[in-house]
């Protein structure tokens, strides 16, 4: 045998692949009929793409949901209120005509994925106002969070981030996906906005996760059956920080007695 | 509407395929094909005809590793799945497809996805992600030797975290 009939390990994927030159196909085939255990392993190439269209070929025939509607994505350019406002719309127009009826949403989205997305949703849109950011302002700590657990129906709390170099601005009560929710913002002397939104879930407890869209971030967890979403802006390494002491303190406050 | 978006437009669902099985994970994988398509939209004047698939892959491609090197840079964060969303699929618990990807580094992933699934050329994969030939091909050979030694149930090698 000569270096003409050797085949290569680039040659058997190129081979798998239709990328080879015409004139060496022949040699490959002839090549692994003699050689079983390569014959074995073009196979097993094989199946491995056969399993990946399988796992995931079907997203090709799924009709894309309407958040990539070309028209809307475009309209991002005229600024991110454009864009809140269009999302804004897209999510009552999705409430008003509910997920079951919603022919191109084949993935119902659970709680929790519906709170982070309200929760982001809520950030971009009120982190932006400049006069009105809160319905009731951070000097009125105390009546801010006993109304917002008497709506909500269960204490809530705006943790101290203080030390985050933050100050409470102030809060209000929002709609979400299950009922009320709780909004608390915070700013630090630069004029970075994070917010906590919070309110009742079923699901069970989970530990501190991430989840980014658009230039914000957030980090969310369920605690007693509250979730809670602490948002803020994506590109700084403070969200993971302040995240951490929202988490702690909450946390702690409800860890049982003893 | 332009030729420009409708072209955009046809290679949406092709995006999501490659997101998701780039990302294993339904809602980061949506996100991203979502900044892909802003993106582009953006950019329409710096596309000077051409292969639009190879383009869109080739953002596509870059803001996932963006992505990956943000959250690099974040040591304490538990993965981006959420057990609710439908990210494991019925072939979950043993050693599946996608438990197999993640064998990969993120080169090999792309590599792999954008030939197996996406049926781009070598020449394409190369394009798409800067390197010679030469590079996609031996990144496609460990690709598939990492995924069968994992599916033939090989211990893993102690990379993984890319």
């Amino acid at each position: 045998m000569n270096d003409r009939d050797h085949v290569s390990e680039e040659e058997l994927n190129a081979y798998v692949d239709d990328e080879l030159p015409a004139d060496r196909r022949g040699v490959v085939e002839a090549w692994l009929s003699t050689h079983p255990d390569d014959a074995a392993r073009v196979a097993a190439w094989r199946k491995q793409a056969e399993l990946l269209c399988h796992r995931y070929g079907h997203l090709e025939y799924e009709m894309p949901p309407p958040r990539f509607s070309l028209d809307r994505l475009s309209r991002r350019r005229f600024g991110a209120l454009a864009a809140v406002a269009a999302s804004l719309a897209a999510f009552m127009i999705g409430v008003a005509a509910g997920w079951t009826v919603h022919g191109m949403e084949t993935e119902k989205p659970s709680d929790l994925v519906r709170f982070t997305n309200d929760a982001l949703l809520a950030y971009r849109l009120y982190t932006v106002e400049v006069r009105h950011p809160v319905e009731v302002t951070g000097d009125q700590r105390p009546h801010l969070v006993q109304w917002l657990s008497k709506r909500l129906g269960a204490p809530v709390q705006a943790p101290e981030l203080d030390k985050q170099g933050l100050k409470l601005v102030g809060g209000r009560l929002l709609p979400g996906p299950t009922g009320p929710s709780a909004f608390f913002m915070y700013e630090n002397p630069s004029g970075e906005r994070f917010t906590l939104y919070c309110g009742h879930i079923s699901n069970g407890e989970t530990a501190l996760r991430y989840t980014s869209g658009g230039q914000n971030a957030a980090y969310y967890w369920v605690d007693q059956n509250m979730a809670y979403v602490l948002s803020g802006p994506m590109e700084t390494g403070k969200l993971h920080e302040v995240a951490q002491a929202a988490y702690d303190q909450i946390d702690r406050r409800t860890a049982p007695p003893g | 509407m332009s030729e420009f978006r409708e072209r955009i437009e046809a290679a949406i669902p092709a995006l999501r395929r490659y997101a998701r099985a780039l990302t294993r994970d339904a809602e980061t994988a949506d996100d991203i094909v979502q900044d892909t398509l802003v993106r582009a939209l953006r950019s329409e004047h710096l596309f000077h005809g051409g292969d639009m698939r190879a383009w869109l892959y080739t953002i596509l491609t870059n803001l996932n590793r963006n992505r990956l090197r943000t959250l690099a840079r974040r040591p304490v964060v538990s993965p981006i799945k959420d057990t609710d969303a439908t990210t494991s699929g019925p072939d979950s618990g043993g050693r599946d497809i996608v438990r197999a990807l993640e064998m990969l580094t993120e080169e090999q992933r792309s590599a792999l996805l954008l030939v197996v699934l996406e049926s781009l050329t070598y020449r394409e994969v190369s394009e798409v992600q800067g390197v010679p030939i030469g590079t996609v091909m031996s990144r496609l050979a460990r690709a598939r030797n990492e995924i069968k030694a994992y599916l033939d149930g090989e211990r893993p090698a102690l990379r993984r975290v890319k």
